[in-house]
């Protein structure tokens, strides 16, 4: 089975997150970037299911130069080779003119599966898989937290507020994983040192077919009006309880409207 | 505030990264717990055995990761800066790998090393006896020649991992001569007569285990001997060398780990209306205390160089072991100070460090011994010599 895992770089959530003042994109210089969280349960899942099934694991990661440490990450951990789909001219890019991008480049590698994270935690859209099987005309499977592959059938577990759905179809196919779905392993030294002799095939837009027009900031159908710095958390209300803790507490929460 | 690390390689800073990983996620939080209960965690072992770090300094060859000392020792270091007795364990189980890897046959290598650094065994290191210990050249556990096996008698104290190892490297007398009479074994823990005491009921490092290893009628065959005859007391001192490396490692991550938590309490701990990293005071404990661990890594590192690039080392490791414990011991004690009363509490680790720095001061050579190893060098011939490296 042909698997594209598709990982973002993000900017460490641990640390303070900037918009860069000139173009309010975000500012991924000023920051540590890793491998967006459920991207590493998304990984995993591919690996899990190529010991399962045998084929081949891709990564594919748009973004600049600095992203190679992503891909790294990603093949330390196991996968066999890796997309780059980087060209200044993605630059600022919305979830629509990103889906086109990496759709183009998909369409490029070839797959009998995608798998991406439900969500990234930069820009948090979760709108990518969707998008992504829409462009690629293939069923979306999302957020799933067990996959089933059984010959060219696939079977998810999609999570849902009382439970969950039982969604299948036949692949090719587009899933989104959330981070019930498994235990992203540790890549071990000996991945860190066979990453170094995996291809990473770095790929232009013209490379993969994509139109210069449709992408980049000026393409983007929505545009960052206006930013502020987030406001300092507020000192917490302490309620002490003299018998009336109860009362108080739940006044608190009524004032705020979460009850 | 973790380090500020340069390597030689990415993948040395990869290493360093999957590290961290490992410290933060799997290490970290079962460090205050598993001290206070003084249990050994093996299974912690097995998880950085398989991400490949317990084979780090050694050939790829053999399965090693093929690591200088100035990427091993960093590694030691990030491991030690959230649990001390892990990192020990790490060093000792590399320590215990030396004699073998360095010594022993081709055909002995390629038989038993790929095994102990492919991380799921781990080792024990067998010199000191309970009246030798600084002294090891008066050691008395014997290894009489019967045919083709050695059979062993006596007792080995002071095992790190004592009964919970899978092979020791043990030290034991062939002959009457003090110095050339020794002779080095590699016994696997299975072995009838193999015996470990019950454990040391230790100050600090409770998590790591350290008991005496009593040998009875333990059957040794003659190929498990690692070098010659008499030559047991040269391995287990070069052993040492390098082994001195990794504790002077350990007790800079160990002071790192302390500083972290006293900057980061100084921050939000207030007296007379401000933070007390904001008293001048109290500010400067926290500078040198910055310095001391800024040097024993600075001290650490350049002992490592000379040693990667195949220079003589035995002196500045020595220099590395004395400095960056008797630095740990120092700034360990400054951070419970910097907590004040809290810092006395076990619902800190200050107080923890500071138990586990002192030994730092006491195993591999107490901190005399490294100070006579020293001196010995100071009137030798040969000092002040030029080399040039990386050309
Ligand atoms: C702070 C911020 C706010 C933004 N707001 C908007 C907005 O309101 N509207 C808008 O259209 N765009 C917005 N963007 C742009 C958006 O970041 C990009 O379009 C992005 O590449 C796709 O959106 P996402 O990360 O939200 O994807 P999501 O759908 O949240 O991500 C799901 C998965 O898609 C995959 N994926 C996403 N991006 C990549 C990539 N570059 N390479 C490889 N895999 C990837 C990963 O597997 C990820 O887990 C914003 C960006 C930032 C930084
Ligand atoms: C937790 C722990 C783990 C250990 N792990 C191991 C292990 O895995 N393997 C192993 O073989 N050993 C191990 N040891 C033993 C350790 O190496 C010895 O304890 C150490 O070498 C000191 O020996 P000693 O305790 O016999 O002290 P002694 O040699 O009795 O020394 C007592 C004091 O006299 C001083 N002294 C001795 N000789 C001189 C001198 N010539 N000049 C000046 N001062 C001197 C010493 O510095 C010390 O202060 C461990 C010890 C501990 C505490």
């Amino acid at each position: 089975m042909n698997i594209v895992v598709c990982v973002k770089q993000v900017p460490d959530t641990a640390t303070e997150r900037k918009l860069r003042p000139d173009d309010k994109t975000l500012d991924r210089d000023a920051v540590d970037g890793v491998v967006n969280e459920l991207d590493e349960y998304a990984v995993e899942e591919a690996l899990r299911l190529k010991e399962a099934h045998g084929g081949e694991v891709t990564v594919l990661t748009m973004g600049p130069a600095k992203a190679t440490e992503t891909i790294r990450k990603a093949l330390a951990m196991g996968a066999d080779k890796a997309v780059h789909l980087s060209d200044d001219a993605l630059h600022g890019s919305d979830a629509l003119s990103t889906s086109y991008a990496m759709a183009q480049a998909l369409k490029k590698i070839g797959f009998d599966l995608v798998i991406l994270g439900s969500e990234s935690t930069d820009a948090r859209t979760g709108v990518l898989a969707a998008m992504l099987a829409e462009r690629l005309g293939a069923p979306q499977l999302t957020l799933a937290r067990k996959v089933e592959v059984n010959g060219s059938a696939i079977a998810i577990e999609r999570i849902t507020d009382y439970g969950y759905d039982k969604v299948e179809a036949t692949l090719p196919a587009v899933v989104s994983v959330v981070e019930k779905i498994n235990e992203p392993r540790y890549p071990s030294f000996k991945g860190i040192m066979a990453a170094k002799k995996k291809p990473v095939e770095a790929l232009g837009i013209a490379d993969a077919s994509v139109d210069a027009s449709a992408v980049g900031l000026a393409a983007a159908y929505s545009e960052v009006a206006e930013f502020a710095a987030a406001p300092p958390r507020a000192a917490g209300t302490i309620v002490k309880d003299e018998g009336d803790g109860g009362v108080k507490a739940a006044d608190f929460l009524a004032s705020k409207k979460f009850i | 505030m973790p380090a500020t690390r340069t390597l030689p390689t990415r993948e040395a800073a990869d290493l360093i990264d999957l590290t961290r990983a490992l410290a933060s996620k799997e290490l970290a939080p079962r460090a205050a717990e598993a001290e206070s209960e003084e249990r050994f965690p093996r299974d912690v072992f097995l998880t950085l055995g398989r991400a490949g770090l317990l084979g780090l300094p050694y050939p790829e060859e053999y399965g090693g990761g093929a690591q200088p000392y100035e990427v091993y020792l960093q590694v030691l270091e990030e491991i030690a800066t959230v649990w001390s007795s892990v990192a020990v364990g790490v060093s000792v189980h590399a320590l215990s790998c030396y004699g073998l890897a360095a010594y022993g046959t081709e055909e002995q290598r390629r038989e038993w090393l790929p095994d102990m650094l492919g991380g799921e065994l781990l080792g024990a290191y067998c010199l000191s006896e309970p009246h030798a210990g600084s002294d090891p050249a008066a050691m008395r556990t014997r290894a009489v020649r019967d045919g083709d096996h050695y059979v062993l008698n006596g007792a080995k104290a002071w095992t790190t991992h004592g009964g919970h190892a899978d092979f020791y490297t043990v030290m034991a007398r062939t002959s009457d001569h003090r110095t050339r009479g020794i002779s080095c074994f590699l016994i696997p823990a299975d072995t009838p007569g193999l015996t470990a005491a019950p454990p040391e009921r230790k100050m600090g490092l409770t998590g790591s285990t350290t008991a005496t290893m009593h040998l009875e009628d333990v059957r040794v065959p003659v190929h498990r001997r690692i070098g010659e005859e008499g030559q047991g007391l040269a391995i287990a001192l070069s052993s040492l060398d390098s082994g001195r490396l990794g504790i002077a490692a350990v007790a800079t991550g160990l002071a790192q780990g302390a500083l972290d938590h006293a900057v980061r309490y100084a921050q939000e701990r207030e007296t007379f209306g401000k933070p007390i990293i904001e008293h001048q005071g109290l500010a400067f404990v926290l500078a040198d205390m910055a310095a001391a661990v800024e040097s024993a890594r600075a001290t650490t590192l350049a002992a490592a160089r000379l040693r990667d690039h195949g220079l003589p080392f035995t002196a500045e490791a020595s220099v590395a072991k004395l400095v960056a414990t008797d630095n740990a011991m120092k700034v360990t004690t400054d951070a419970v100070q910097v907590l004040g009363g809290y810092g006395y509490t076990r619902d800190f680790p200050v107080e923890r460090y500071m138990r586990e720095a002192k030994v730092m001061q006491i195993f591999e050579g107490t901190n005399q011994i490294q100070r006579m190893v020293i001196s010995r060098t100071l009137t030798r011939p040969g000092r002040g010599g030029i080399t040039v490296v990386g050309e």
